[in-house]
Formats: structure tokens, sequence, C-alpha cells
């Protein structure tokens, strides 16, 4: 299913732990590198996949998603559009929850895919970005989260 | 299930400002700190990165201040604020994150004296080179492009000049010129305007104005809409890797609220004209019955207006709303719930001519207050020509809309009546 609001964005957020993080760069100032950084400072468990390197962040990497030999909750993208329909085949077969795309990263034969095996789909969004915009942090930088609530912040 | 979109009154309550996490207070807590402690090394170095967002030092970002900066973004419908200790900071926070020394910069010759001398003085000691061109003519503003233009400024509503700006019409000549189109819409509070939603890129504030309303606190802000493609190879300020933040890449890094990053943690990091925590609590008080007072300003100077219209003692009153007014059909357009508090009139010349009449209206008025500052509660009343527009010569002053005998009203909240009434004693008083 397509999640693209609050409350849908704030389940996935809270109620997943594992995420794998497809295309993570080791080099510290990549996009990549700061949202996984990110995740893990904020009690994500991330694992790295990509075929160039071996460790990435402190974790073991994996060339591909169904390599990984535990568990995984979220199959974070930082690939191309085109390389999305396979990668959800993938995210399927490991029996991921949710297949997350990261900014400018659309697919819609990719949340298809995802979506008759029951996962969660989310697109064009920053897996960092909307953690900080719904669970706090973002407002900071003075970004309008569209968060409006009299309940405390977590 | 697609998220709510609130009215503008509640935003104007609630963006930007949840109950405080550590205590449930329900009021905005004044974080009146310097500096904010780390967790660990690890994250105060993530938060040096920019890997993880948070609080470092209140010269780049402050809860209080992050409460307000939220909650203009929320009510101009834009992606990212930054605040700043005025309005005059706030604009030249955002142009100084578009222009290097070098570049250009195309602007309305109608801005406010204190813009004008900004951008026509300093600028020019930065290498930044501003062309003034007629603001109600977009071929002018087209005309003026250079290879090396970086934006076009405008206001929504010029002061004194009242004139309102065509804000579709400059933002197709800048879009045209791969360049944002900056809007100053102080005059106008996103009450009665939002620029972006026309194609302005950046909206400036003094917040100071009608946002404050109550003519007690200094503050400045910069809105981005979120849209503007920085990557069109205008601007390698925000796609190639950041000298003055270590390498980082603005726009890929942070997307659409990119520039606001790269206004917060190069521009306003490295220049500090940073809004105090207290002046961002008391700005926001004020921004809570906005959509209250607006209403009120725009009805009693419409009605000052037809008044001043009708009066003998008066020559000429200037009002974007008064029919036959040139500016009407745009005011139409772009200002539906009016025209906001402020107009101009010309005191008849009796002894000594307009210049002279115009003083002894200002000195004989009782309680309209006689000082340099538009967007009160209260009725503020000013001579443009001796004042806020002293420093230019008699020539600049006529291409900024400025004639000797002009009177500025800034039309408060006082019982409409009573407005009124000393408008008419001092007029009376003017013609001796």
């Amino acid at each position: 299913m397509a999640i693209d609001d609050i409350a849908g964005l704030r389940r996935i957020l809270t109620q997943s732990r594992v995420v794998a993080v497809v295309g993570l760069s080791a080099h510290w100032h990549r996009p990549s590198y700061f949202a996984a950084k990110y995740l893990q400072e904020h009690g994500y468990r991330v694992i790295p996949v990509n075929p160039n390197y071996t460790e990435v962040l402190g974790e073991k990497c994996y060339p591909s998603v169904t390599a990984i030999p535990e568990r995984v909750d979220i199959v974070d993208c930082f690939r191309k559009p085109e390389e999305m329909p396979a990668l959800a085949r993938e995210a399927v077969a490991k029996g991921a929850k949710v297949l997350w795309m990261q900014l400018g990263i659309r697919s819609s034969e990719a949340a298809r895919i995802a979506a008759e095996a029951g996962q969660d789909v989310v697109e064009n969004r920053c897996m960092k970005i909307e953690h900080a915009r719904i669970m706090g942090g973002l407002h900071w930088a003075g970004v309008n989260t569209g968060v409006i609530s009299a309940r405390r912040s977590a | 299930m697609a998220d709510r979109r609130f009215g503008f009154d509640t935003l104007c309550l609630h963006a930007g400002q949840i109950p405080d996490a550590a205590t449930g207070a329900r009021a905005l807590p004044i974080y009146q700190t310097t500096s904010f402690v780390f967790d660990s090394a690890d994250h105060a170095a993530s938060l040096f990165n920019l890997q993880t967002f948070g609080n470092v030092y209140s010269r780049i970002s402050n809860p209080t201040v992050a409460a307000l900066e939220e909650r203009v973004a929320a009510l101009e419908g834009g992606r990212a604020a930054i605040a700043a200790a005025t309005g005059m900071a706030a604009q030249m926070i955002a142009l100084l994150t578009l222009a290097r020394n070098g570049d250009h910069i195309v602007a309305a010759r109608t801005l406010y004296g204190g813009t004008y001398s900004q951008l026509a003085i300093t600028f020019a000691q930065f290498g930044i080179d501003v062309t003034f061109v007629d603001a109600d003519d977009p071929a002018a503003f087209r005309a003026a492009l250079k290879p090396t233009t970086k934006a076009l400024y405008a206001e929504t509503i010029g002061n004194p000049q009242l004139n309102v700006c065509d804000i579709a019409a400059l933002a197709d000549v800048a879009h045209g010129a791969g360049v944002p189109l900056v809007v100053d819409s102080t005059l106008a509070s996103p009450y009665l305007c939002r620029p972006l939603e026309h194609g302005a890129d950046i909206v400036v504030h003094s917040v100071t104005k009608y946002l404050g309303g109550h003519g007690t606190t200094m503050g400045g802000i910069v809105v981005e809409s979120g849209k503007f493609p920085w990557d069109n190879g205008n601007f390698p300020q925000m796609t190639e890797p950041s000298r003055g933040y270590h390498g980082v890449r603005f726009y890929e890094t942070f997307g659409d609220f990119g520039f606001t990053m790269k206004a917060r943690m190069e521009t306003m990091r490295t220049l500090g004209p940073t809004l105090a925590p207290l002046s961002a609590f008391l700005l926001l008080q004020g921004i809570e019955t906005l959509h209250l007072r607006m209403p009120r300003h725009c009805e009693s100077a419409l009605a000052v207006a037809r008044h001043l219209a009708a009066h003998p003692a008066v020559e000429w009153v200037n009002y974007p709303l008064l029919p036959g007014n040139r500016y009407e059909p745009l005011a139409r357009r772009y200002l539906p719930r009016g025209a906001g508090g402020i107009l101009t009139f010309g005191v008849r010349g009796g002894k000594g001519g307009g210049a002279k009449a115009g003083e002894r209206f200002i000195e004989a008025v009782q309680f309209l207050s006689h000082l340099a500052n538009v967007g009160d509660a209260k009725t503020l009343v000013i001579h443009p020509a001796s004042t806020t527009h002293r420093q230019l010569t008699e020539d600049e002053q006529r291409a900024a809309g400025v004639t000797p005998a002009m009177i500025r009203l800034s039309v408060g909240l006082e019982t409409l009546d009573d407005i009124l009434w000393d408008l008419d004693q001092a007029l009376e008083k003017s013609q001796r």
C-alpha cells in the first residue's frame, strides 16, 4: 500500500527497527551516509547493501538484499528508478515489510510489485528527513513539518 | 489517508509549536540559552557534520526561534524559513546566499528607503551590482538581466508608493532567466497575500510590522518555497561542495530546504544577525492574532481613505483599493482580502505650500503617533521626505515615490471614529 501521510509514515517509523540501506556510500559527505548515520543514532539497526564495500558505519556490508542473513523491516533504496523493480522483487523475496524509495526516486512498477506482495511503499521521500519531520529535529532547522498537535512531542 | 489541510487561522495559533517534550508547557518556552550540551563526542560530531538535526549554538538555531520560523513558513505555504534580527538582516541573508562579488541583482526602484540604501550602497561595497528598474514594468526587469544576474527583487506592496507588484509576471521573467524571484511581503503579511502561490521563490518579511503587530520587537524572516531548481547551472554554490561548510552539497543533501540550510549554516552562521529567543517569543504572541487584526486594519484603512478623499484639505489620497487607483486591478488580483493598513495622502498647500502644511498636520495630531514604523496596532503617521527617505536626494525620493507633501498613515486598531476625528482636527489646523 502506498503511504504518504503523517499517520502512515509515523506507523512505519515506529514499528520498524532493521533497515537495509541499498546503495549506502562509505563517503561521509554523501546523502546516503548522512541518512544512515542519522538512522543509527535514532535507534535503527542499519544493514549496508553495496557490492563495493565490506563494511560501512561499523556494520558488515552485503552485496544484495537477499544475501542478508537476518530479518529486514525496511529496504531503503538509494538507487536509480530503473533498478527499482528488481530491488522490489528482492525486498519481497527477503520478506521485508516496507519498500522505501528515497528522495527523487519513483517507480510505479516497483511500487506495484511491492504492494501486490502486501508491503507498504514510500516513494520520493528521505527516511531521515521524514523521521526528523515527524518525530522531531527537522523543526529545529526551520522546516515546515506540517505537524499540528496538542500532544507533547516524543 | 491524506493529511488534513489546516486553515490559516489554525496555523496562526499552532504551526511550529507542539507542547514542550520536557514539561508539557502549552505556551512556547523561551529557551534563553546560548548553547546546548552534546550527548557524546560522536553526537557532537554528527551535529557539526549536519548528519543529525539538533541545536548547537543559538547563533545558528534555537528552539524558540524555530517555532517562529516554522510558523511563518506554514503561513506563507513555504517549505522552510530562517529568522533574522531585523527585516533588513533577513533580506541581506536571503540575497547574500544567492549573490556574491561580481554578481548582479535586478530590483524594483520603489523599494523602502532602507532597502534601497542596502542594495545601492552597501551591496556595491561587496561588489554586488544592483540595477533598479520601473516596478510596474516586467519588461524592464527582463531588459536589465545580465549573465551574472542571481535574483529579481520586489515588494508585494511598495513602501511608501503603495504600488502593487505583479508577482506572477515578475516570476515569469525570473524563471525565464533561471533565477529566483525574491519578494518582500511585509506590508501584505501572509494573511493578505502569499507570494509563493503566485510563483515567487523566496519571501522575506520585516516581522516587526504586521506579523508581530505590537511595535515592541524587531525581527525578520526568509521563507523558501522549496520549488526552485537550484541545479539549473546558475547556482554552483548550491550544488558544488561548500567551502563554507566542509564540502556539503546543500541541494543534494537537503533537497527542497537546501537554500534555507545554506542560508543558516553559511550566511547566518558567519555574519551573525540572529534573532534573539525572547524576540521570537514576543513576535509569536503577535502572530497568534494576525488573522483577527489584518481584516480590521484593511477595513479601517479603506474607510479612512474614503474619508480623506472627500476632505477639502486633502489634495490626493493613495490607497490601492480606492476606485480609480492605478493599482486597483493588481490589488483585486493579489490582495483580494484587503490592501493593508497603509495609505498616503497630500495635505492641500496652505501657507508655505504642501510640505509646510504637512508638517503643521503632523504637529497637530493628538493620539496618532509620529514615528518611523508601520504595521503597529496603533495608528502611525510620518512625513517620509523629512524622515525615512531623508538620506535620498529629491530626485531619488521622487523615483521612490516620495513627494514633498506626502503624509504616510499606518492605520491602527483604534475606534475608527476617533481616528477620523484626530485626522479632521489636525487637517483643520494644517490649513491655518
